[in-house]
C-alpha cells in the first residue's frame, strides 16, 4: 500500500533541483522571520532586564543630554560631566528616598584591550551603599571591598574572563600605572555589570584626581511618588534627572521604527517565498496533467487531487519552515553580534530570543502562508478533466 | 454487474460532437451497440473513425452529446442528463479499469507503489493483497521493487494492467494497449488480456490497430466515419 502522503512526497522528488531551491526560499523566509520575531522580544526583554538591574529608578547627574547620559552610563562611556558629592546628603533625606548610592564613573584607554585597545570601564562605588541597589549581585570569588579607600576592584564576569583575572591577581589601571588588587569576581548577570570593574569611590577618586562624582542612582521607596520627587529633585543647581521609565520608552520608540522597517523586509521574503512556492506547484501541476487525468480515472476524486497537491504544499512549507528555524537556533548568537554591530545601543544579555513557542508560531505562519499559497495550483489540479489530460490538451 | 440477460453496457444513438472554433465536428454518429458480461470486444478502424471517443463514452471518461448509455441496466446517460465529474468517477472506480498506449506509470514510484496508486483513492472491500497476486500473476514479482525506468515496455504495460485491475473492476477498457511495444511484447500483453478475458472473466474493451490482437477478441466492431460496424 501506498500513502498519499508518500505520493505528494515523491512527487516533489521528481525535480529535485527544483523542489530544494524552493525549500531554500522557504528556509530563509522561516529564518528571517523568526530571527526578527526573536529579536522583537529579545531585545525589549534584555532592555528591561538592564534597567532593572540599574538597581535605581532614578539618576541624578550633571546638566546634558539625560538619553546620551543614560546609554553612556550603560555602556560606560566617557566624557561626562562631574557634580559635587554633598549633593547626596540633600538628596537622601526625601521622603520618597529609599536608597541612594554616589557612582564615579571613568574610562581608561586600554591599549592592550581588543585589537587595537579598548576603553577600559571603571566604576567607582562605596561598598556601603551600592550592593544594596545590586542585590541580585552573585560572587563567583571573593567579596566587596575591605575599606571605602582600599586599592581593590571587583570585575564583572565578562571583564574578569577578559582579563583572564583570578582573585588575588593585580590590575594595572590604564593611564594611571596604578596597580590594583582583584578582590571579587561576579557571576554572571547578563547585563553591562558583566564588563564593568568596581574600585572603591574614593579610591577611584583619588586615582583620577577628582573629588567628585558622575551619578547618583537613587532608589524610589515603593508606591512613593516618582514624578513628584523627579520634580523636586530639578529644584537642585545644575542637575539633569534621568528616569529610567523614560529612557526605556525612548529607546523602544527609535527600536519600533527599525523593527517596522525590518519586520515589512520580512514580509517582502515571505511573499518572494510565497510566489517560489505558487510557481513550483503550479509547474509541478502543469507537467503533470496527464498523470492527473489518469489518477482520475483510477478514481481520485477532485477533491482527492486537491489535497494531494496541498500535502505537497504542506510538505515544502513544513520541512522549509523547521529547517530555517533551526538554522534561527544554532545562528543566533551570530544574529546577535551582527545586530549589536548595527544597533547603536544594545542591552547586555540574549538579544534574539528564540524559545520552542515562538518557533512553533513561526512554523505556524509559514505554514498557513504556504497552504494559501497552494490553493490556487491545487484547486486548478482538482479541476483537470481526464479526458482532456490524457488527450494531452 | 449486468443485467438478468447478461449486459454490461447498452449504448443507444451515442453521438459526440466536438467544437473546434466554429468547426463541428462529429466524432460519434449514433452508435448503438450492446457488450455482455465477459466479452472480449475488439473496435478497429482508421484514425479518426471514433473508435477512442466511443470507447471513452462507453467508459464512462466523457459525456455524448447525445444518445443513452445503460451500465447493468442502470441509466449512466440519456435524455440529455450531463453527469459531473464526481458522479463519473464514483463510475468508474467502481466498474472500469483502464490501460493506455503510454501507460503513465508514475516514475518516482516503484512497480508496486504504481500497482497499488488507485487504493490510496478508493479501496474496494476484499483487494487486500492484490497488488502481490496480481504482479505475480503477470510474472512481474522480480521487478516489484524497480522503478518503471528500470524495466522494459512490455513490463511497463504489464505493471499497467495490474494497476487498472487492482480494484477488481468488471470492464477493463483499453485504448491501443501495444501501440508503444514492438511486435514480440505485443503479443504477450495480447496473451496477458486474453488470459484475463477467459480465466478472470474480465469484461474487456480494447482499441486498436493492431489486427493480430484485434482477433484475440471474441468479437471485432469496425469503426467508420463514427459509425460502428459489425459482421
Amino acid at each position: 500500500m501506498i500513502s498519499r502522503f508518500q505520493i505528494a512526497y515523491k512527487n516533489l522528488l521528481r525535480k529535485k533541483a527544483r523542489t530544494l531551491l524552493t525549500l531554500v526560499g522557504i528556509m530563509l523566509s522561516a529564518w528571517v522571520l523568526v530571527s526578527l520575531l526573536g529579536f522583537n522580544r529579545g531585545y525589549e526583554s534584555a532592555l528591561n532586564r538592564d534597567i532593572d538591574n540599574m538597581g535605581y529608578q532614578l539618576m541624578v547627574m550633571a546638566k546634558g543630554c539625560p538619553y546620551e547620559a543614560a546609554t553612556m552610563m550603560l555602556q560606560g562611556g566617557t566624557g561626562l560631566r562631574y557634580i559635587e558629592q554633598s549633593m547626596v546628603d540633600s538628596i537622601v533625606n526625601r521622603p520618597e528616598v529609599d536608597k541612594v548610592t554616589p557612582i564615579l564613573m571613568q574610562a581608561f584607554f586600554d591599549p592592550d584591550k581588543g585589537d587595537g585597545g579598548g576603553i577600559a570601564g571603571y566604576f567607582g562605588v562605596e561598598a556601603a551603599t551600592f550592593p544594596a541597589m545590586k542585590p541580585f549581585f552573585r560572587f563567583r570569588q571573593g567579596g566587596w571591598f575591605h575599606d571605602e579607600q582600599a586599592l581593590e576592584a571587583v570585575m564583572g564576569f565578562e571583564a574578569a574572563e577578559l582579563e583572564q583575572r583570578e582573585v588575588g591577581d593585580p590590575i594595572l589601571v590604564p593611564e594611571k600605572n596604578v596597580q590594583l588588587k582583584v578582590v571579587g569576581i561576579l557571576e554572571r548577570t547578563g547585563t553591562q555589570d558583566d564588563g564593568t570593574i568596581f574600585v572603591p569611590l574614593k579610591t577611584l577618586q583619588k586615582i583620577s584626581a577628582i573629588d567628585k562624582i558622575t551619578t547618583i542612582g537613587i532608589k524610589v521607596k515603593k508606591d512613593a511618588d516618582t514624578t513628584k520627587l523627579e520634580t523636586s529633585l530639578y529644584q537642585l543647581p545644575d542637575v539633569q534627572v534621568v528616569s529610567f521609565t523614560q529612557v526605556k520608552q525612548t529607546i523602544m520608540k527609535l527600536v519600533a521604527t527599525a523593527r517596522v522597517m525590518v519586520l515589512s523586509i520580512a514580509i517582502i521574503a515571505l511573499l518572494i517565498a510565497m510566489v517560489g512556492v505558487v510557481n513550483t506547484i503550479l509547474m509541478s501541476v502543469l507537467e503533470r496533467l496527464q498523470e492527473i487525468g489518469i489518477l482520475k480515472t483510477m478514481g481520485a476524486m477532485p477533491s482527492d487531487i486537491f489535497f494531494l497537491v496541498w500535502t505537497e504544499t504542506l510538505i515544502l512549507c513544513s520541512c522549509g519552515g523547521v529547517a530555517g528555524i533551526g538554522l534561527a537556533f544554532v545562528f543566533a548568537r551570530l544574529s546577535d553580534i551582527l545586530v549589536r554591530r548595527v544597533l547603536p545601543y544594545a542591552p547586555g544579555g540574549e538579544l534574539v530570543a528564540i524559545d520552542l513557542k515562538l518557533a512553533l508560531l513561526t512554523l505556524a505562519v509559514i505554514v498557513v502562508v504556504g497552504l494559501l499559497s497552494g490553493i490556487y495550483p491545487a484547486w486548478k489540479a482538482g479541476r483537470v478533466r481526464p479526458l482532456e489530460s490524457i488527450r494531452g490538451e | 454487474m449486468t443485467t438478468e440477460n447478461g449486459v454490461s453496457l447498452a449504448a443507444r444513438g451515442l453521438t459526440r460532437v466536438y467544437r473546434r472554433g466554429i468547426e463541428e465536428i462529429q466524432a460519434l454518429d449514433g452508435v448503438t451497440l450492446q457488450i455482455r458480461r465477459g466479452e472480449f470486444v475488439a473496435f478497429m478502424g482508421p484514425s479518426g473513425s471514433g473508435k477512442t471517443t466511443l470507447v471513452n463514452l462507453l467508459g464512462c471518461l466523457d459525456n455524448p452529446s447525445s444518445g443513452e448509455l445503460d451500465l447493468a441496466g442502470r441509466s449512466i446517460f440519456g435524455n440529455g442528463k450531463i453527469l459531473g465529474e464526481r458522479e463519473l468517477t464514483r463510475i468508474r472506480r467502481e466498474v472500469f479499469g483502464y490501460i493506455f498506449q503510454n501507460f503513465y506509470l508514475i516514475p518516482t514510484l516503484t512497480v508496486r507503489e504504481n500497482v497499488a496508486l488507485p487504493l490510496a483513492f478508493y479501496h474496494k472491500p476484499g483487494v487486500e493483497g492484490e497488488v502481490e497476486r496480481l504482479l505475480g500473476m503477470l510474472g512481474m514479482e522480480h521487478r516489484m521493487d524497480h522503478l518503471p525506468g528500470q524495466i522494459s515496455g512490455g513490463e511497463m504495460q504489464r505493471v499497467a494492467i495490474a494497476r487498472a485491475l487492482v480494484n477488481r473492476p468488471e470492464i477493463l477498457l483499453a485504448d491501443e494497449p501495444t501501440g508503444n511495444l514492438d511486435t514480440k511484447r505485443s503479443g504477450e500483453i495480447g496473451e496477458v488480456l486474453q488470459d484475463l478475458n477467459r480465466n478472470a472473466g474480465i469484461t474487456i474493451v480494447m482499441v486498436t490497430h493492431n489486427p493480430g490482437l484485434a482477433k484475440l477478441g471474441g468479437r471485432l466492431i469496425e469503426m467508420r466515419d463514427g459509425q460502428a460496424y459489425e459482421n
